[in-house]
C-alpha cells in the first residue's frame, strides 16, 4: 500500500550525498514501498536540506527488523557515552 | 502490429497553465489511434512507469504520462522528487485533475488521434484515475489497486487526500478495476463496497481481483510482481481499451 505514514523532524548535523557533504536540517521517516530494497515495504529515512533542493538527500531503506536494530544501536551507543560527552 | 513506436520527453500545459514535464510514447505506422493518460504510482515518474507508457504505444495507443511531481522537484531524479512530494503530503486532487485534463487535451490534438482518451493509474494513481474519470469527460478508465477511493485513511495519517466514492454519480466513462485479493489498501471489502456504489449509481464497470496477488502486482521490478495476475490484467486492459478507445 501507499501509506503516506510520515514523521518529520528537524535535525542538526551533516550528511554525504551525491554532491558531497552538506548541512542537514530535516529528516523524514516513513513506511512505504522502497525504491531499491528487495521488500514490499521498508522503513525509509531521508536526511534532507530542503533549502538546497530535492537532491540534497541521503536516503536509506531498511527492513523493519533492521530499523529496530538501528534504533537500539543508536540508543545503546548514546547511553554508553562517557558523562558530559553528549 | 509490429510494435514500432517513438518515445520522448515533452512539455505539456497542466493545471493552472503550468508547464509540466511529461513522457510521450506514440505508435508508428498507424493512421488512427486512441490515447491513454498514464498516472504514475506514488514512487513517481520512474523507469518502470515509462516502460508501461511505451507498452501502450507498442499496442497502438498514444500514451502520455505527466510528471505529477514536476512542480515539487523540477529536474530532480524520480526518487528524490517522490521523497519531496510525499513530504508535502502528496499531489493535491485539484492539481491532478488539471494535469490529466492537460494531458488528455494534448493527446486529442496529436496528428492521427481518433479523439478518444482513456486514463490508467497505479497505486495512488488508481485513486487518481477514478478521480479524473469523475471530473473530466473521458472514454475509459482503469483503476489498478487504488486505495482510499472508499475507506477513510487511518487516524493520524498526514494524508492530504480523502475518500472520493461520493463522486461515483459523476463517472464519465466505463471503469475497469484490477485488484489484488491480498491487498489491504484497498481491501477486498473496500473493493466490494465500491462495486456496490457503482451498481447503485448505474455506472458501467468491471472489477477483477486476483488471488495470490497483493498491492502493486504489475510492478515487474518489485517483489510484489505476480506474473499470472499481471499477464491476465494486461489482457483485460487490452480488451477494455479495445472496446472503448481503439482507432
Amino acid at each position: 500500500m501507499c501509506t503516506y505514514l510520515t514523521e518529520k523532524i528537524e535535525v542538526s548535523g551533516s550528511g554525504k550525498g551525491t554532491g558531497g557533504w552538506f548541512t542537514l536540517t530535516d529528516a523524514t521517516v516513513y513506511l512505504d514501498h522502497p525504491v531499491h530494497a528487495p521488500a514490499e515495504h521498508t522503513l525509509n529515512i531521508d536526511f534532507l536540506n530542503p533549502a538546497n533542493g530535492p537532491s540534497a538527500r541521503v536516503a536509506v531503506e531498511l527492513t523493519a527488523e533492521s530499523a529496530r536494530a538501528l534504533v537500539q544501536a543508536i540508543e545503546a551507543t548514546l547511553a554508553s557515552a562517557p558523562p558530559g560527552l553528549v | 502490429m509490429d510494435e514500432a513506436l517513438t518515445a520522448e520527453t515533452i512539455t505539456m500545459t497542466g493545471h493552472n497553465g503550468d508547464e509540466v514535464e511529461a513522457y510521450l510514447a506514440q505508435p508508428l505506422g498507424t493512421d488512427s489511434f486512441g490515447g491513454v493518460v498514464v498516472i504514475h504510482h506514488m514512487p513517481g515518474y520512474d523507469g518502470g512507469t515509462k516502460e508501461i507508457t511505451r507498452r501502450f504505444a507498442a499496442h497502438g495507443y498514444a500514451a502520455l504520462m505527466p510528471n505529477l511531481y514536476h512542480r515539487d522537484a523540477p529536474g530532480a531524479s524520480s526518487d528524490d522528487a517522490a521523497a519531496t512530494a510525499r513530504a508535502k503530503g502528496g499531489v493535491p486532487d485539484e492539481r491532478l485533475v488539471g494535469d490529466v485534463r492537460g494531458a488528455a487535451d494534448y493527446l486529442r490534438a496529436l496528428d492521427g488521434a481518433n479523439g478518444k482518451v482513456g486514463v490508467i493509474g497505479y497505486c495512488s494513481g488508481g485513486r487518481q484515475s477514478f478521480l479524473a474519470a469523475c471530473s473530466l469527460p473521458l472514454d475509459a478508465a482503469v483503476d489498478c489497486y487504488g486505495a482510499f477511493v472508499v475507506g477513510t485513511p487511518p487516524e493520524g495519517m498526514p494524508l492530504k487526500v480523502g475518500p472520493i466514492a461520493h463522486l461515483a454519480p459523476n463517472l464519465s466513462c466505463p471503469l475497469l478495476g484490477l485488484f489484488g485479493a491480498e491487498d489491504q489498501y484497498p481491501s477486498p471489502e473496500q473493493v466490494d463496497e465500491l462495486d456496490k456504489i457503482l451498481i447503485e449509481a448505474g455506472k458501467e464497470h468491471e472489477f477483477h481481483s486476483y488471488q495470490g496477488a497483493g498491492h502493486a502486482f504489475f510492478s515487474v521490478d518489485r517483489p510484489a510482481y505476480r506474473v499470472e495476475a499481471a499477464n491476465d490484467g494486461w489482457q483485460k486492459i487490452w480488451d477494455f481499451y479495445g472496446r472503448y478507445l481503439a482507432g
